[in-house]
Parts: C-alpha cells; sequence; structure tokens
C-alpha cells in the first residue's frame, strides 16, 4: 500500500526512541525509556495513571519537549529539525486526540478539509469529495459532514476526529484513548474500524489505551509503561506469561480474563 | 489503429485500441499529488469537456501495475472514473490489482454513496426580509426574557432574604464585589480624571469668548456630577464585569457545572446569580462616587494650570454651583445600572450553549447589551428628571 514500504522495510521500526527523559519540575515521568514501533502495527501502550502515556505520545508528535533522549520517525531525527522539515513529517502521521478536539467553529466537512488546506493547498470540488470519503470510512453516515461537532455524540466525535487525522491519508495514526467513553458495541465497532483501515489502508497505529478487549482484538503488540520506563513490549499471549507484580494484575484481573474469554468466544465461533 | 497520449506529468498514459481504451497509470497516485492526478484524468473522455470524444459504450481498461503508490484518495479517483465511465453506458475494467489494492479499491467501493442534497435557498430579498422579521421577533423575546430574569432574581432575593437568610452566600458576594469594584479603581479613576481635564480644557475655550472662563467650575461639576462620573464607571464596569460573568458562567454551563448544580439541589440564581448582583449593586455606586471625584480634581488642576483659577477658588465656587442634589441625581442612577449588567451578564452566561465558539459570542452580547440599556436607561431617567424639575 502507499508508502508501506518494499516488503523489506516491513516490520522495521518506523518510531525509534532511545533515552527518553521526561521531568515536570522534580517529577521525572519517564527515564531512559527506549521503545521501537514497527511498521504496519498496531501497538498499544498500557500503563496504571500518572505513568505517563499521554505524555510520552505528546513527546513523539511534538506537543511535548523531552529533557533528553532520541525520537526517530520515519529513520530522521525529530528533534531539533528545521521547521519546513517538520511540517514535512506532520504530514505524514495524523492525531485523534482523547475527545476528538474538532475545531468547534467548523462543520465535520470543513474539519477534515483544514489538513488538505493548509498542508497541500487543495481547491475545488475535490475537497468535498474527499471530506465525504473519509467520512463514509470513518463510519459516519453522510449527513454528518454538515454537521457541527457539538451536534454529535461522543461516538460520532471520536470517528469524526478519526476522519480528520486520516485526511493526507497519514502513515501513522496517533490515537489517545480511542474507546475511552463509549459503549462497548460502539467500542468493539471503533476497534473493528481501525483493524479494517489498517489492513486497506496500511497504516502503523499507536494507541494508548486502557480498554482491555482493544489490547485483545486489534493490538499485535502492547507496551507496558511504567517505572519511568517501557518495562516490557510483547504480544499479549506474551503478556499473560509476565511475573511483574502490575502487568500480572492488569491482565489477570477479573476485567483482563473477562475480555480474554471474549476473544477465545468469538474466535471459537468465527471457526465454529 | 493505435493511438499513444501521454500525459505530461507521467501519471497516465492513454492507449486507444480497437474496441476500447486502455489507461496505464504510473507514477504516485496519492494525495499530495491529487491536482495533478485530476489533470491527468481529463484526458479521458467523459472526464471534461474537452475530453477526447465520446464514451459510447466502448471499453475501458484501467492498468494499475505500473503505479508505485496508491492511497485512498488515488483509489477513489480510479474508482470514480470507472463509475463515471459506467454510468457513461461504457465497459469498464480495472486491471493490474494486487491484494493490497483490491481491498484498498473495495473500502472506497463501499464509500461511495449518494450525497444528500442541500436544501435549495431563497431568493436575496426573501432572505432580507426574513432576517429581518427574525431579528424583530428576536429582539422581541430577548426583552421578555431579559424580564422574566430579573424577575426570577428579586424573587431569589427576596427569598433569601425574608426565608432562607442562612443561605444567602456572603463569601462569595465580597468576593465578587473585590473583583468588579475594588479591582476597577485604577482605571475607572484614570478614565474619570482624564475626562475631567478634557471637558475643563474645551469648555474654557469656549467660554472665554464671552469672558466667562469662571463658569468652567459649572460645566465641569454639573457634567460630571449628573451624568460623567456614573455613565463612566457604568461603562467600564459593563466591559469589565458583564463580560467576565458571562465568560465565567459561560464555561461552567459548558462544563455542566450548572448542571451538577441543579441536581444538587442548588438554585444556580441564588448561587451564581445574586452574588453578583448584589456585588454591583453595592460597588457601583462607590465606584460611581470616585469617579465624581477623580472627574472633580481632573478640572480642577486644568482650570488651575490653564485659568490660574487656585484649588480655594474652584472649591468656593463649587459650592456655589452645585448642591447636594446634583450629586445624588447622578448617584441615583447607579444601583439602576448596577442591576443591568449584573443581570444581563450572567443571563447571556446561563445561555451558553455547546461550544466554545457560543461563549465568545454570548460575551460580546453580554457587552454590548449592557452598555445599549445603561444608555437607554439613562435617557428615561433624564426625562424622568426633567419632568419632575430636579
Amino acid at each position: 500500500m502507499a508508502d508501506n514500504g518494499s516488503p523489506a522495510e516491513r516490520g522495521q521500526p518506523i518510531i525509534r526512541l532511545r533515552g527518553i527523559r521526561n521531568a515536570f519540575g522534580r517529577q521525572v515521568v519517564h527515564d531512559k525509556l527506549d521503545l521501537d514501533v514497527r511498521r504496519g502495527e498496531i501497538i498499544a501502550l498500557v500503563g496504571g495513571s500518572g505513568t505517563g502515556k499521554s505524555v510520552l505520545l505528546r513527546t513523539i508528535v511534538g506537543l511535548n519537549r523531552p529533557a533528553a533522549g532520541s525520537i526517530e520517525v520515519f529513520g530522521k531525527q525529530i528533534l531539533g529539525m528545521p521547521a519546513v522539515e517538520r511540517r514535512k513529517v506532520e504530514q505524514r502521521w495524523g492525531i485523534l486526540f482523547q475527545n476528538g478536539a474538532l475545531f468547534s467553529s467548523l462543520t465535520v466537512a470543513q474539519n477534515i478539509q483544514v489538513p488538505l488546506k493548509e498542508h497541500l493547498g487543495l481547491k475545488g470540488p475535490i475537497l468535498d469529495e474527499i471530506a465525504a470519503l473519509k467520512i463514509a470510512l470513518a463510519g459516519l453516515p453522510p449527513e454528518a459532514g454538515d454537521k457541527y461537532p457539538s451536534e454529535l455524540s461522543g461516538g460520532m466525535k471520536k470517528r469524526a476526529g478519526l476522519a480528520r487525522a486520516l485526511a493526507l491519508d497519514p502513515e501513522i495514526v496517533f490515537l489517545d484513548e480511542p474507546t475511552a467513553g463509549l459503549d462497548p458495541i460502539g467500542a468493539a465497532a471503533f476497534d473493528q474500524l481501525i483493524a479494517d483501515l489498517r489492513d486497506s489502508i496500511g497504516f502503523t497505529v499507536f494507541l494508548v489505551t486502557h480498554d482491555l478487549d482493544t489490547l485483545a482484538t486489534v493490538c499485535d503488540r502492547i507496551a507496558v509503561l511504567g517505572e519511568k520506563r517501557v518495562m516490557v513490549v510483547g504480544t499479549m499471549e506474551e503478556m499473560l506469561q509476565q511475573t511483574h507484580p502490575w502487568i500480572v494484575e492488569y491482565f489477570h484481573g477479573p476485567r483482563g480474563r473477562a475480555a480474554l474469554d471474549a476473544k477465545a468466544r468469538n474466535e471459537a465461533r468465527l471457526e465454529g | 489503429m493505435s493511438a499513444t497520449r501521454v500525459d505530461a506529468s507521467g501519471l497516465l498514459r492513454l492507449v486507444d485500441r480497437q474496441g476500447g481504451l486502455r489507461a496505464e497509470l504510473s507514477g504516485r497516485w496519492v494525495v499530495a499529488n491529487v491536482a495533478g492526478l485530476e489533470r491527468a484524468l481529463t484526458a479521458l473522455p467523459g472526464e471534461s469537456r474537452k475530453g477526447g470524444g465520446p464514451v459510447g459504450g466502448r471499453a475501458l481498461e484501467i492498468d494499475l501495475s505500473a503505479v508505485e503508490a496508491i492511497d485512498t484518495v488515488g483509489a477513489w479517483l480510479v474508482h470514480r472514473t470507472a463509475a463515471r465511465w459506467q454510468r457513461a453506458g461504457g465497459e469498464p475494467l480495472i486491471t493490474g490489482v494486487n491484494e493490497d489494492y483490491e481491498v484498498l479499491l473495495g473500502q472506497v467501493a463501499k464509500a461511495d454513496r449518494p450525497v444528500p442534497e442541500k436544501p435549495r435557498g431563497h431568493g436575496r430579498i426573501a432572505r432580507m426580509i426574513d432576517g429581518f422579521g427574525r431579528s424583530v421577533s428576536l429582539a422581541g423575546k430577548e426583552s421578555l426574557s431579559l424580564i422574566s430574569f430579573l424577575g426570577e432574581t428579586i424573587a431569589a432575593l427576596f427569598r433569601l432574604v425574608f426565608l432562607h437568610p442562612g443561605r444567602f452566600r456572603l463569601t462569595s458576594t465580597f468576593a465578587q464585589a473585590q473583583k468588579a469594584g475594588l479591582e476597577a479603581m485604577p482605571i475607572v479613576g484614570l478614565i474619570s480624571f482624564l475626562i475631567g481635564i478634557v471637558i475643563a480644557y474645551q469648555g474654557v475655550d469656549q467660554l472665554a469668548m464671552f469672558g466667562a472662563q469662571i463658569f468652567v467650575v459649572n460645566l465641569v461639576a454639573i457634567s460630571v456630577l449628573r451624568e460623567l462620573g456614573i455613565l463612566l464607571a457604568a461603562i467600564v464596569i459593563a466591559g469589565r464585569s458583564g463580560s467576565s460573568f458571562t465568560a465565567q458562567i459561560g464555561s461552567m454551563k459548558l462544563n455542566e457545572e450548572v448542571d451538577a448544580m441543579r441536581t444538587l439541589g442548588l438554585d444556580p440564581i441564588e448561587v451564581l446569580v445574586v452574588p453578583r448582583v448584589l456585588a454591583l449593586m453595592i460597588m457601583l455606586p462607590c465606584l460611581a462616587f470616585f469617579a465624581d471625584m477623580m472627574g472633580l480634581t481632573g478640572g480642577m488642576l486644568m482650570s488651575w494650570g490653564v485659568l490660574g483659577i487656585p484649588p480655594d477658588v474652584f472649591m468656593n465656587r463649587l459650592a456655589d454651583s452645585v448642591s447636594w442634589k446634583t450629586f445624588a441625581v447622578g448617584i441615583v442612577k447607579a444601583p439602576f445600572f448596577a442591576v443591568t449588567i449584573a443581570v444581563v451578564g450572567c443571563l447571556e452566561g446561563l445561555r451558553v450553549e455547546g461550544s466554545s465558539e457560543s461563549v465568545g459570542q454570548r460575551t460580546t452580547q453580554s457587552v454590548v447589551k449592557g452598555i445599549f440599556l445603561v444608555i437607554v436607561l439613562d435617557a428615561a431617567f433624564s426625562i424622568f428628571f426633567a419632568t419632575v424639575g430636579i
């Protein structure tokens, strides 16, 4: 797919974090944090409250400058990059903020067109066509395009935010708690949407979540944040074999077991 | 019979063959190139007016095998071209599709759906008349809701004073009084002082023509005490505190804090509106008095500097030219202006709905309405005082 690179490039790190240190005043959030994200995967960042999941996401996309460390995206150093180059990199990723962060004075369609106009200078009817296409890809009804964010439900806002994040057909999509605040059916549908889009558009997904169902059903790998660094990275199966008390409690607790049972039931149904 | 046309940008090669056309796509069919892609597609029949000839039932083969990269927008353009060809009665066929492209084309085809038609608008004159009618009816409704809100506030105030004095929020009232009154003193004082100077200076110029410079004292005293002191204070407060009432209450409304209050059995009018109204009712007369004094000081200093009227002469003359009635006529208006400003500010805040943009609109409305109503009230007071002969 688009810019997904040759088969040899697949599985190569698209984001490479080394020795990241984040501190607010005296409080150190991350120290000597390393993480690799592979091209084309869906990776989830989990961790207890206050372990700095959102801070790490904001650090990668440049909303927060780390005190030390290096961030490589698409094989290029991000920190200290000249503004012009930086804009080019920004065109290659899309971000879904926790509450959608849609511009409230613009309709959904206009929200989607903002990056198209700003980065590509597009004009004319193609703008409406692309907006309609993204609205459909994000699973929104066609009439949602003319609505303002205040007229949308929470789930629709997330979908509209995703549509805006996808406007430039990014290679990486960052999702901050994509299913928080959605009902279980809506959350499952959103998970499926992300998995489907990954398969068709072929982007890499980096998501921060607390949703064990998301972890069990769509994530290729899980990175656990704790003790100021990434403690382990691996598949769900690998997580279940960990012995760290927090990880054991997280994945073997009642909610963790329920999510895994649900996944097993689903798979059995599909096979049977 | 075969002709080849290559698009200049190297994105499309059109081969005219017997029985149909073959479009060989190459290069990067991605959103960043979309302008070039659209231009390249105009070479196809049916895509533009100048495009090469009728579609007629011919076959069109779109070959993707040489494409370097394609994304949703590129896939959309391919899909759209094929769909248009089909509608025009031709037979489109997409070839050279690998697995990835197929998934992508499938997604895009699924996303292609009729766009709902927007309702057609009326003519310009009809819209103008419609707009005028709406704004008249809106103005009527607004006045009614302002009066009803004023009534609710007064009712809440009486309830607090006579039925539940314990529920009265003294701390909140004093905090508002400090923010809206005490902290506004520097700006109100400075403006009044400067206006006093301006009036004295302009007045002397005119009065000197009659050799009546000494009357500048009467001019400054009457204009500042009767009108300007209180008006300036009220306008500054409408801009400063009316707007902040709206923004505070509006943000609380957006954050569902006002709803939370209702569910906890707290009346937002008692908790939010009454303390603000009372605070302004106490503070605006004080500010008006302060503005009067600063205005007179400005006039006095200017008379001394330009005319050489020493302060003691100015004071004597002041005592002769005005009575306490002149002062009272000005200051008596202050509580009425205060209630107007506070009630408008709070009402607009409670009307905030939906988005942060609404907070901005309501804040503007609050200041504009506040100042407008203050001036309307002032005119009404003038007529009243003239009629009763004060």
